[in-house]
Order: C-alpha cells, then structure tokens, then sequence
C-alpha cells in the first residue's frame, strides 16, 4: 500500500508499505477513504514532538471501509462505513469507565500523561496514522461509528478531530449566557469553536489571528468579530479596550506550541527549540482574559516546558481548563448540530491533495500558502 | 472623564449589555442551543458512559509485549501498543536508556527522545544517500511557486522568523556536509600514511 512516511523535520514522502495486520483480537483494518492533515501534525513535521521516528506514518484524522476484523469485534462488519475518533481508547479502563477517553491509560505504553493517538509519534503509542491506504485501527468495538447516512463525507472526516475540539474547547470555556469570548486562532479549531460559542450563549464572539483568509471566514462562518494582530502594536491592550479594561470572559486558546506574534518566542521555541514550543498565545490568554475568567486551551502542548506565565494566572484568580479531547463523546450532539446546519465543519475544507502528493500538502498547510485552511488527502487518487 | 465614561472595569455592571436573546437568535444560526451549561456533552467532565462498546474488565493482552519499551511510570506494556517503527541502531539504543532510565518527571527523559530523533534522522539521510531515493532538505518546497510562496506571505509578520527557515532546516545538513568533508579528508590521510 502507499502511505506518508516521515523522514525527518520537514521532510515527508509517500512510500510502499506493508498493510497492517490484525494483531490484537479487537482490531480492525480500516480501508481509508478520506484523511485530513491536522495542526497537530505540523508539530511533528517541525521535529516539536519527541519520539517521532522515521518510518512513522501519521494522520489522525481520517474516515473509511471496514476492510476486515478481528476474532472478538462485534459491533462492526466488513463494508462498514466509520469515522474514527483521533483517540486509541480501550472503553474500559480507569479513566474511560469515567468518560476521559482522550486520556485512556490501556493504550499508550510510552507515557502515561497523554493517551493513545493514531499516527501521532511514539509518545501517543506508536501507532501508524490514516495519511495512507489502510490503517489498524485498536479496539473497533469502541472507538469507530458508522458514519450516518445523511452525513457528508467531508463532515465526517472534520468531525474526528478538528471540529470535535472546537466543540470541546468552547465547552472548556464555561461559557454563561451573554459572555464576551475571544477565540485565539482561526484555523479549523478556532473556527468552529468560534462558531460553537454562539450555541453556548456568547453575547460577543472576537476571533483573533493574522491571516486575513482566516478571519474572513471567521466573519462568514462564525459571525465573529475579528481582529488581525500583525495589525495591533500589542493584542493584549487592544483586548482590554475592546471589553472596557475588563477583558473577555472567557479566551479559547486554539493556536498551540506553534504560536507567532512574538519573534524571541519564536526563535527559542520552535526553530532553536531550547523550550517546548512557543507559549505566545496561552500568555497571551492569560493576559486577555478577566479575572476571575477561564481559559479553555485546546492548542497542543508537548511534554518539554514552557515559559508560561503563571503568576499572572494565579494572581487573576483564572480556572485554566484543557485536554485532548474525548472526540467520541462529542459526537451524538454534534451530529445533530451539523444535521441542523448549526455547525459546519466541511466550510474549513479549502485543499485536496493526493497521497502521492503528500509533500506538497504539508508545505501549503505548514507555511499557510494559498489561502490554505485545512488540506484533505484523497489516498485513491493518482 | 466623567463618571459615565467610567469604563465597566470600574463599576458594578457592564455598561453595554449584550444583544437580547432574539437579537442573537435572529443574526445566529443555532445560537444558545446548548444553553444550559448542565446540558453539555462534557459535563461533568466525569461521567459514566452506560456503554463504550468495551465487553471486557481488562482488555485480552496483545501478544508481543516482550522487550518493547515502556514509561516506568507504567505498571507493564499497556495490554494494546503500536508495533510502528520498533527501536533499532544508535537512535535505537538512545531512545531505550531514555525510558528505561527516566520517567516522564526528568526533563532528561524528553531531551534523550530529542537527541535520538535527531540521531535517528541521520542515521537514514546517510543510508538515503546509497540507497536510489536520497533524502532532501526540504520536501514539498516547489509548492513556494505552485501556490503563490510570495503573494501568500505579503504583509505577513511570520515572514519575519520564516526567513529562518532555510537556517533551520539547511544548516544542519551543511554542518552535516562540513563533517563528512572533513571526515572524509582524514581519513584520506592516514590511509596515505
Ligand atoms: N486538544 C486537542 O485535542 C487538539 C485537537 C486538534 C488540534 N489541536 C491543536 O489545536 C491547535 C489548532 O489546530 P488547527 O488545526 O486549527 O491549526 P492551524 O495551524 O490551522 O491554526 C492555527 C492558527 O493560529 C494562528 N496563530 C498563530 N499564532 C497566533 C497567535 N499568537 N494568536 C492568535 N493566532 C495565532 C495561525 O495563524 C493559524 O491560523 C493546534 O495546536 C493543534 O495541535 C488540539
Ligand atoms: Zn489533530
Ligand atoms: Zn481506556
């Protein structure tokens, strides 16, 4: 089969592989269909994550055809139609029995403070992602739905992971009825938490990012405010203005370890790498937010540290909420919010790439070309 | 500034109220139908879900667990891993001391995985280079002029650090280059004695 294979930072390519085998009883083999590159991957493609091996297949974001099962798999069948969740999660253990399903303690021998995820490095598992033509995919009795007939396959793809999140994030925040919510980023992410705020009651919904391509669709598709920060002398004063020297209520922080806006950050952070990333926009957060506020932060964070301001989370009085997130657990109520039109996963999608055009995907995506806002990969296609 | 331009910060209220609820409802598709906090799929964030599909205690044991690396914050090899890209040479070896010495508290766990991907990464561009499919520095670059490198980034501030990008990801192999030349050189001299 052909599938993404990692190289090194900045370097992927497409290669023969074996297909996966069954190697544990509740597997299945999933046939891909449709995959996504997520802004988690970029983390990996920048060499952030540690234990990314060469030879490592990644993609969490993908849908596709039940190609075969194992012995013990009972509620799927050859032909099935599923999305599966980003998670590897076993359904039964401490923290699934109570619903954390992103935080799965059967799945992932190599750390115990992140759970399982497909084609996500060593430091999830090691596991083989779905950028390819077939993926293992553990625990099918758990972990992957049929995909509804209704619903449209790019929707279905989005909702494994980036939408769920932005649904999750808003959901992080507490949002109360008529709240000022400032959304940091406005990649898929952001943009569907921007728009999952409004369902939670947002009186105010203020999306903030630099890339005028984003933010007009955060105007389009999320009625959102928005504000363009190369533009602002500093993000966090024009914040304060904005919500009159209170600041917002709640900030969702949908950027991650990657995050611009602050050179020496930057530079330290993701191209010298002397700390885990660049914290520019959990500070940034921080400092937006209101006393007493929350910030829900779904933006990825690796396990090295960062300069985090934390006395000024402690002083304000602020509830910091964050996860991966339990994708599946979103889903019953997301559905019907995508069947009502309430949400809108696929309006993110601007790309589709081939597989064997892997390397070009993942140059577009990562340097923002092209108006870029969220690449699919079509493994069929030639 | 008078007292009633006091800004919100100062007094009790908000000076602005936020738009009625059929305001909203009128300019937002959806708006406020997940309301009640108490009524979203995340609260509590504790739940017990009557059914995950899981018809086990402790999931059957995939066979194979033997010698694979594992956080010693763990118990064992979780009963379900990823067989991807087991450990092998230097990077190999690297990333074994890392786990089985270290836990996930000690930054030196994470630095060791850092290093042995970097080692890793070197161990193929060399073996890339004798083999018919050498590695590049950078994949994926022609789409700098297939998809508008230059228009896409105009008035960008990232731009700024982006100029980097060809530091970061060439330096390494030019240092790479520079080590082999100078290998290569001694080498050529003891042989020549
Ligand atoms: N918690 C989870 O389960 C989970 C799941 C999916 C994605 N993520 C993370 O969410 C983040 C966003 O994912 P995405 O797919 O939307 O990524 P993306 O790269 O498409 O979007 C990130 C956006 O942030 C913007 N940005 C950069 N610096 C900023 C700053 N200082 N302030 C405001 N905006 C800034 C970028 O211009 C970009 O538009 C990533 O870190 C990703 O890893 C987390
Ligand atoms: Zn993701
Ligand atoms: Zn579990």
């Amino acid at each position: 089969m052909r599938a993404m294979v990692y190289r090194g930072p900045y370097q992927v390519r497409v290669e023969d592989k074996d297909v996966p085998a069954i190697e544990h009883p509740n597997d299945a083999i999933v046939r891909v269909t449709l995959a996504a590159i997520c802004g988690s991957d970029l983390h990996l493609y920048h060499g952030l994550m540690p234990d990314t091996r060469v030879g490592h297949t990644f993609g969490h974001e993908f849908i596709g055809v039940v190609e075969q099962v194992g012995p013990s798999v009972q509620n799927l069948a050859v032909g099935d139609r599923v999305m599966v969740p980003f998670n590897v999660f076993c359904g039964s253990c401490w923290f699934c029995a109570r619903g954390l399903y992103s935080n799965c303690h059967n799945v992932n021998p190599n750390a115990t403070a992140v759970g399982g995820i497909y084609g996500y490095s060593h430091t999830t598992g090691g596991y083989d992602g779905g950028q390819s033509q077939y993926v293992r995919v553990p625990f099918a009795d758990v972990g992957p739905t049929k995909i509804p007939e209704w619903m449209h396959d790019e929707d279905a793809v989005v909702l494994t992971d980036a939408a769920a999140t932005g649904y999750f994030g808003a959901q992080l925040g507490e949002i109360a009825e008529g709240d000022t919510v400032v959304v940091l980023g406005a990649g898929p992410v952001g943009l569907i938490a921007a728009q999952s705020s409004w369902l939670m009651g947002a009186g105010r919904v203020i999306v903030v990012d630099h890339l005028e391509e984003r933010l007009e669709k955060a105007r389009t598709m999320a009625y959102a405010e928005t504000l363009d920060y190369d533009e602002l002398d500093d993000v966090v004063v024009e914040l304060k203005k904005q919500t009159d020297y209170l600041g917002a209520d709640v900030v969702i922080e949908a950027v991650g370890a990657e995050a611009d806006g602050n050179f020496l950050q930057q530079v330290t952070g993701t191209k010298l790498k002397l700390q885990g990333g660049s914290p520019v926009a959990l500070n940034w957060a921080i400092d937006g937010v209101r006393k007493g506020g929350t910030v829900s932060v779904v933006g990825a964070y690796g396990p090295i540290p960062n300069a985090v301001k934390f006395g000024d989370a402690l002083n304000k009085g602020l509830t910091l909420r964050m996860n991966q997130t339990p994708v599946k657990r979103q889903w019953p109520r997301m559905f019907e919010h995508v069947r009502n039109g309430h949400l809108t996963p696929r309006e993110v999608v601007t790309h589709r790439f081939p597989l064997e055009h892997i390397a070009e995907a993942y140059h577009v995506f990562s340097s923002k070309l092209d108006g870029c806002i969220k690449p699919l990969i079509l493994p069929d296609a030639a | 500034m008078s007292e009633s331009d006091i800004p919100s910060a100062y007094v009790r209220d908000k000076r602005t109220p936020p738009p009625s609820r059929e305001e909203l409802r009128a300019r937002i598709p959806g708006w406020g139908v997940d309301l009640d906090p108490a009524d979203r799929p995340s609260y509590p964030r504790l739940q017990y879900p009557a059914d995950t599909g899981a018809h086990w205690d402790f999931p059957e044991r995939q066979p194979g667990s033997e010698g694979r690396e594992h956080s010693i914050e763990h118990a064992f090899v979780t009963p379900v891993f990823g067989t991807a890209q087991p450990l092998r040479g230097p990077s190999g070896a690297i990333r074994r001391y890392a786990y089985r010495r270290f836990s996930e508290g000690r930054l030196a766990h994470w630095l060791l995985l850092v290093v042995g991907d970097r080692v890793d990464a070197w161990e193929h561009h060399l073996q890339s280079f004798v083999s018919g499919r050498p590695d590049v520095p950078a994949s994926g670059v022609r789409t700098e002029s297939t998809h508008g490198g230059v228009r896409s980034r105009r008035g960008r501030s990232d731009v700024r650090h982006q100029l980097l990008d060809p530091v970061v990801v060439t330096g390494p192999w030019v240092a790479g280059a520079g080590v082999v030349v100078l290998g290569v050189r001694r080498l050529l001299r003891a042989v020549r004695g």
